[in-house]
């Protein structure tokens, strides 16, 4: 269907922009130095969002906006997911940023106006929307990497972070032009047509190659990956906690429009791009991440990884690989999230958390916390009965049923090394000797947030069915 | 006659100018953001002269879009450099190595 302005498709980001603006202004009027108001206007508002996205589920495929805008199901269903990731990020990041001089209205403010543009990108039907939406995200997350001002580590990643991510819109802009100029259009939709009608051409193949190294500059795939460990890192941890996590939702809503939609047709031409991007990530994520000492620097090098495996998933370009791969992503979001939030939950007031040594004697002393956090790690080295284990292996089994034999077998043998350095976690925890007690000063929405993330890690595993039916009716596998 | 591929070949030089300024410098973070900056002028040049050259409007629209995006890009930019510069008072790119491992 095509309807030209219909606003009432847009009522969620039209809402989120009212409530940003509100917000904006009661938080302008606070003396209170907690900022509970704008906590509970932000987490609030979140809620409404995910009520009225959850009753758009099931909705027919529209297109609006003279062919710009697009709501389906696959933007229904990531929207969702984002809206729940940040809520719970935001949880953790309460007590945090109070101890660190961060609590102000701009940290609720920047993540919002984050997820408003990863809800562009993820709605967008044309290159100009998906442009718009990506730089919104990421002007956000520029300004919340460095918005901790006396840090001189975090003001050297938000660096990093700005110039890296500037080379990859960069990037992706310039594929772009290019391929406005062999198809003259901007929208998705005339591409796609445009491509199945002609053959792809000089000018289309490097604009398809310059798209599919930008993503993978935002997706920090190896070999574009050299900014990622350094922006985990040195930015606050509730950041990247945040950071880590739900814009990969986004990128992957941004992937799914520009490859597999708009190159529908010339998917020999992008995959083996990807499927060469994705088996070096994959090797090399989990080798250097043995050699990690740092948990943060540790689970950067395993979301290289994880990566990998997600574009492992992209390639065969079925349907059902798809929705593999989504399915991989957002479990891979929840699990990023419950990682950080260990390095969260483990920061007192003055000292931040940095090394895997430092969980030492926590299986002796705090018993509960050492198995909620043994979940995450054997849920992210992909061990059934936790979720981690479910999107991969519908992941191999889609490369394996596309003749991706040798590939799955080397991403197989590959996480293999990654249990190495996951189990290492978890033997600190329970069998290295303990010099004392490691102190735990968190407050209790952190130790609830982090209880219910782990245990939602088990419980989801538990019943994969509860994420991946709505992956499968997004890309219309269901009934 | 200046024609399409001329001015293809001018924004492809525009380009590869930024990326290796980014590679190649060494010395002054404000050059990287002068690069990315002429890295979204030659993805401009493109636009442009594909838009003349199809007799299309939305390539220049599309222009107007990215100049808007640059600007908010490069205060973002300048005001990380300051809060840099207070923190560190150099802003060499070799003295960015705090963070590695």
């Amino acid at each position: 269907m095509n309807e030209s302005m219909n606003f009432s498709l847009i009522t969620s980001e039209i809402f989120l922009l009212c409530a940003l603006c509100v917000i904006m202004i009661v938080d302008l009027f606070q003396r209170d130095k907690e900022r509970v108001l704008t906590f509970t206007l932000t987490q609030a508002s979140l809620i409404v969002l995910f009520v009225l996205g959850f009753n758009s589920l099931g909705a027919e495929r529209i297109i609006s906006f003279d062919g710009h805008w697009v709501t389906d199901e696959l933007a229904t269903v990531l929207k969702l997911s984002i809206y729940a990731i940040t809520f719970l990020a935001l949880f953790y990041a309460r007590s945090f940023i109070s101890h660190r001089n961060l609590m102000r209205g701009e940290y609720y403010l920047l993540t919002l106006f984050s997820v408003l543009g990863m809800m562009i990108m993820v709605s967008a039907n044309s290159f100009l929307v998906v442009y718009l939406g990506l730089e919104l995200l990421s002007l956000s997350l520029y300004a919340l990497v460095a918005l901790q001002r006396d840090s001189s580590v975090a003001s050297e990643s938000a660096v990093k972070y700005f110039v890296m991510g500037g080379l990859a819109s960069g990037f992706i802009l310039y594929g772009v032009s290019l391929i406005y100029g062999a198809t003259g259009s901007l929208l998705i939709a005339d591409v796609a047509k445009h491509f199945s009608e002609n053959s792809i051409g000089l000018v289309g193949q490097f604009g398809l190659v310059f798209i599919v190294i930008g993503l993978s500059f935002k997706f920090g795939a190896v070999p574009f990956h050299m900014w990622l460990p350094d922006i985990y890192h040195g930015a606050p941890s509730s950041i990247t906690a945040f950071i880590a996590s739900v814009p990969k939702i986004a990128a992957f809503g941004m992937t799914m429009r520009l490859l597999s939609e708009a190159f529908g047709q010339s998917i020999s031409q992008w995959a083996s791009m990807i499927l060469i991007v994705a088996l070096l990530s994959v090797i090399l994520g989990n080798v250097i991440a043995v050699s990690q000492n740092n948990l943060k620097r540790l689970l950067a090098y395993s979301a290289i990884a994880h990566i990998g495996y997600f574009l492992l998933g992209v390639v065969p370009g079925t349907q059902e690989s798809f929705s593999a791969a989504m399915y991989y992503i957002i479990v891979y979001a929840l699990m990023t999230l419950a990682g950080f939030g260990i390095v969260i939950f483990m920061s007192s007031e003055n000292k931040e958390y940095q090394k895997v040594t430092d969980l030492r004697g926590l299986g002796r002393y705090h018993p509960w916390y050492a198995l909620l956090f043994s979940i995450v790690m054997i849920s992210m080295a992909g061990i059934p009965p936790f979720i981690g284990f479910w999107p991969k292996l519908e992941i191999f089994r889609n490369l394996i049923i596309n003749g991706y034999v040798v590939e799955a077998i080397v991403a197989i043998a590959f996480s293999v090394v990654g249990l190495f350095y996951y189990l290492r976690v978890v033997k600190e925890m329970y069998f290295a000797e303990a010099v004392d007690a490691p102190e735990i000063s968190s407050s209790r929405s952190l130790k609830i947030a982090i209880s219910v993330n782990c245990l939602l890690l088990l419980f989801l595993g538990l019943l994969p069915d509860s994420i991946y039916q709505y992956c499968l009716t997004a890309f219309n596998l269901m009934g | 006659m200046i024609g399409l591929t001329d001015y293809l070949i001018l924004s492809a030089i525009l380009f590869s100018i930024s990326i290796a300024g980014i590679i190649i410098n060494r010395k002054n973070v404000i050059t990287l953001l002068m690069c990315i900056e002429l890295m979204l002028l030659a993805v401009n040049t493109n636009f442009i002269a594909f838009a003349h050259y199809l007799e299309d409007t939305a390539g220049q629209v599309f222009v107007f879009f990215i100049l808007t995006v640059a600007a908010a890009e490069a205060a973002i930019g300048l005001a990380i450099i300051v809060v840099l510069f207070r923190n560190r008072a150099t802003i060499d790119v070799e003295q960015l190595n705090q963070l590695k491992g």
